[in-house]
């Protein structure tokens, strides 16, 4: 019999009309890391949410062993009590507090008559940043901090509550590979210290490389669990747990005939808001009608700051250099004229930048290209209604009318919405930023298919992505980006992930 | 939540055409149309329950002629404020300025009329041109300085309360010319007679209904030959007779006070040229797009700058539009008037479901907050009540209702 830390058995979580969670059972070992994989809308963050207490003991059925006793939690804190900490996606760190304020929050090293005990505070502060890995001052602000470490801060955070059990939601989501890689490794050694980690992710990768264990769950319904130390579990033996079927090839077949130039970007320079460096140095590329071009560099290189500096100038300042369309030079000066030459640009982060989440799906298809449905400033609101409904069956945007509000949709459709958007202003060049991030196998798959339409269809496309198999997968060139200069362009054939990786850790020296 | 599919009648024939189909398609299905109309059905519940609740408490005296035709008179420039600030609203910001605004529009045209002896329509334009001025200066700051609207308006109500003393030397300044008292106390009656009541009156009514109708059927019409979702014709009919008899009910209640109040008039227009201007034109929809999500909508090509600019100067508009109309009601101008305006105003907005947060709320939505404010203070004052007293119902009124608006999202959200 195997030391379980935790087993939850048949859990059933239903929301009015929808069942969440059915007889989902999951089981881990003490001292393993133990990953969670499903698409969206399996049912993992509703199974942490359970596990939590974020889900009161009573809203669900099923019962739960924590360390071989069955536990009934009211809330956050009662499994926190018990050892149990979780680290959600979306940081919950105050951003003006210090470090040590932050991981002491709610759980304050006090002294004498209550007062906090400022010098206790700091040096324990000091001594869990060192148990992983941070060199950092306890008492700088964590606004000061980058994603990467701010992620340290919440592990250090949970380390302060004697944790047992950590659960990570996404922890690499949002973190370059080095970060990522560095936070895989504090993983391996807090299981060495004897602390269980619960790991849920999207990176397959991620997932062969360091789970002991792993729980696929789909719709909700636990599909299998599978014990990954012999190595014989491959990313697609996963993926099949994942969504039933085998994926041929992770990305659709296109024939690549590039046509003539679309946008060119010659000489590019510009400089940070607020700092006195730049971000964009001299760059100089050019996209063909038919082809998608790929750019690749690692966080900070640089990368959203040039999509975004040529859509408009929507970032920097001093921005410098020549934008042609069909070789012919044009200004964007504003992202109204950026939008009338042509260019899209879709951007990595579509709840805070994309979409009006408090929308419904018609007005958030609309709203690019609006004064095409309107004259003399009056919106044909029928035909508006037409358009999202042709969008809605193009990209095939799951959602029960073009009236749902956006918030409440997937990731995946989320992004469907955030691409008819853009097509609607029927543009001639997409410049997508992070296309797939955090959206499930199937999902990813029906965007490059959708981005492989467009190509043929004669648009340009040039795609933004930290993820290197996905460039070399659905790219024609790839050209690589590293302290805001192009440090190279490469045709698919000639690519590997070895040569990219090397070209945008190329001249990381920070440009003048 | 339900959500309303294409009406499988209006899918199933798309060969017919339309003004025909709209005699007999659609859903009449109750749960579907109350889910959909949640929010906006709950305030005009709300304000029925509150109008019978006065009418049983005051035995039927609130709706007498005589009383609607006060209330209507009484509140018309609240209501007019409301129109502006749900628009500032809606686009994420707030206007604390409003009272004061209109206290300094009133006594511009005050001194232009009364001081310097213009005729009543210099005033009329005077206080619209510094109204325009006032919602620039708010503009300017909010949209091309970048100030929170909040801080931006609060030093506008110092400045210009302070700007309307030196304007009055701190005396009140009385009385208009007839024709400018007319504005707000005036009445448009006997132009054709009428036997006890005035036939006028009921005839603007029956227009104002055949217009609804034909306006309400002319949208049928067009969503079906776009197969969208339509209530069944009998509903459709329902709604209609409803609205007329309502419209006709109240036309009639003022037929047989005193006529039709010439800023009725003036409301009624603006209400009809708010509500097209924030569901159906450009600018309108970049209001909610600003309010809903501002990065998203500067990233999809919306000059923010210059619809909050404009957001600002229309409320500046307004609220000149409400001074000439306080003003002539109150047949002068004070130092103090439109003292706490602004906070009706933006109580009926948020009554009438817009959010703290911006980028929901409806002209219609606001006007029935702020009749359901009118109707209560109203009401109180028909029975004698108390003035704390009515200051604590209208504030835990205020409370209730958004309370009611947050408990029904929370529900939504965690319906998912």
């Amino acid at each position: 019999m195997d030391d379980n830390i935790l087993e939850m058995r048949r859990i059933t979580k239903t929301f009015p009309g929808v069942a969440a969670l059915q007889d989902v059972t999951l089981a881990v070992r003490r001292g393993e890391i133990h990953a969670i994989c499903g698409e969206n809308g399996a049912g993992k963050s509703t199974l942490m949410k359970v596990l939590s207490g974020v889900y009161p003991s009573g809203s669900y059925e099923g019962e739960i062993l924590f360390d071989g006793k069955p536990v009934d939690f009211r809330g956050i804190r009662d499994s926190e009590s018990h050892g149990i900490v979780i680290i959600h996606q979306e940081l919950a760190l105050v951003p003006y507090l210090s470090i040590a304020e932050n991981i002491f929050l709610g759980n304050e090293r006090r002294g004498r008559g209550g007062l906090i005990d400022w010098n206790r505070t700091n040096a324990d502060a000091a001594k869990l940043l060192a148990s992983v890995g941070l060199h950092e001052n306890p008492v700088t602000p964590v606004v000061q901090l980058g994603v990467g470490k701010q992620q340290l801060v919440e592990i250090a955070k949970a380390l302060s509550k004697e944790v047992k059990l950590l659960i990570l939601d996404e922890p690499t989501a949002a973190l370059n590979d080095i970060d990522s890689a560095h936070l895989l490794d504090l993983m391996r050694r807090l299981r060495d210290q004897g602390i269980t980690c619960i790991m849920i992710s999207h990176k397959l990768n991620e997932i062969t490389s360091i789970a002991d264990s792993t729980t696929v769950l789909r719709d909700g319904r636990t599909v299998e669990r599978l014990e990954m130390g012999s190595g014989e579990v491959t990313q697609e033996r996963i993926i099949r747990g994942m969504v039933g079927r085998d994926l041929d090839s992770f990305y659709p077949d296109r024939v690549s005939v590039p046509g003539a130039e679309v946008l060119r970007i010659e000489d590019w320079t510009v400089r940070h808001p607020t700092q006195d460096r730049l971000v964009v140095d001299g760059a100089t590329l050019d996209v063909r009608a038919g082809e998608v071009v790929g750019i690749a560099g690692l966080m900070g290189a640089g990368r959203t700051e040039l999509a975004m500096s040529v859509f408009g100038r929507s970032y920097g300042r001093d921005i410098s250099g020549r934008l042609y369309m069909h070789g012919r030079e044009i200004k964007a000066r504003s992202v109204a004229e950026a939008i009338s030459n042509g260019i899209a640009y879709a951007t990595e982060d579509r709840k805070r930048f994309g979409l009006n989440l408090i929308e419904d799906i018609r007005r958030n298809v609309s709203s690019a290209g609006l004064r095409k449905l309107a004259r003399f400033g009056w919106v044909h609101d029928n035909e508006e209604t037409r358009v999202a409904e042709t969008s809605r069956r193009d990209m095939n945007i799951k959602a029960p009318s073009v009236m749902s509000v956006v918030g409440k949709l997937s990731g995946g459709n989320q992004q469907k919405v955030v691409l008819s958007k853009w097509l609607f202003t029927d543009p001639d060049v997409l410049i997508l930023d992070e296309p797939t991030r955090g959206i499930d196998v199937g999902a990813k798959f029906e965007i490059y298919t959708i981005i492989n339409r467009l190509v043929a269809d004669g648009k340009a496309v040039v795609m933004i992505s930290s993820e290197l198999p996905e460039l070399l997968g659905m790219c024609d060139r790839i050209y690589t980006l590293s302290g805001g200069r192009i440090t190279g362009v490469l045709p698919v054939a000639e690519a590997t992930q070895e040569r990219l990786m090397e070209l945008m850790a190329k001249d990381k020296e920070p440009v003048r | 939540m339900t959500s309303t599919k294409p009406s499988s009648a209006a899918k199933g024939a798309p060969a017919e055409s339309a003004p025909a189909a709209a005699l007999h398609v659609g859903t009449s299905d109750p749960r579907t149309l109350i889910m959909n109309n949640l929010r906006q059905s709950g305030i005009f519940v709300a304000l029925v329950v509150i109008v019978a609740l006065f009418a049983f408490l005051t035995d039927g005296l609130s709706l007498s002629p005589g009383n609607i035709t006060n209330i209507v008179l009484q509140y018309s420039y609240i209501l007019v404020l409301a129109i502006g600030m749900v628009i500032v609203i809606i686009g994420g910001h707030i206007d604390l300025s409003v009272g004061s605004v209109v206290a300094l529009t009133g006594a511009v045209s005050a001194v232009v009329v009364i001081r310097q002896g213009q005729p009543w329509w210099v005033g009329v334009i005077a206080a619209v041109a510094v109204g325009l001025a006032v919602g620039a200066w708010h503009g300017f700051w909010v949209a091309y300085v970048g100030i929170p609207a909040f801080i931006v308006t609060l030093a506008g109500m110092l400045l210009f309360r302070g700007l309307t003393l030196r304007v009055l030397d701190n005396i009140s300044l009385s009385p208009f010319p007839t024709e400018y008292n007319q504005i707000a106390a005036g009445f448009l009656n006997g132009l054709i007679g009428g036997d006890g009541y005035d036939a006028f009156t009921l005839l603007i009514g029956g227009i104002a209904v055949a217009g609804y109708v034909v306006s309400g059927f002319r949208t049928r019409v067009a969503r079906i030959r776009y197969q969208q979702p339509v209530e069944s014709f009998a509903l459709f009919v329902a709604r209609m007779a409803l609205v007329g008899a309502v419209v006709m009910w109240f036309a009639w209640q003022l037929a047989n006070a005193r006529g039709l109040p010439i800023v009725l008039i003036i409301l009624a227009a603006l209400v009809l040229v708010y509500g097209l201007l924030t569901r159906r034109t450009v600018f309108g929809r970049q209001v909610y797009a600003i309010g809903g999500n501002l990065s998203a909508a500067m990233l999809s090509g919306v000059k923010v700058r210059t619809v909050n600019f404009w957001i600002f100067v229309n409320m500046g508009f307004l609220s000149a539009v409400a001074g000439i109309i306080f003003s002539s009601r109150s047949n002068g101008a004070q130092p103090a008037a439109g003292n706490m305006f602004e906070l009706d105003a933006i109580a009926a907005a948020f009554i009438g479901g817009a959010a703290v947060t911006g980028g929901v709320g409806t002209v219609v939505g606001a006007m029935v907050g702020g009749l359901i404010m009118a109707v209560m203070s109203n009401g109180m004052q028909l029975m004698g009540v108390d003035q704390s007293m009515q200051s604590v119902v209208k504030g835990l009124v205020l409370l209730v209702a958004v309370a009611f608006d947050v408990y029904n999202k929370r529900r939504a959200g965690a319906a998912r």
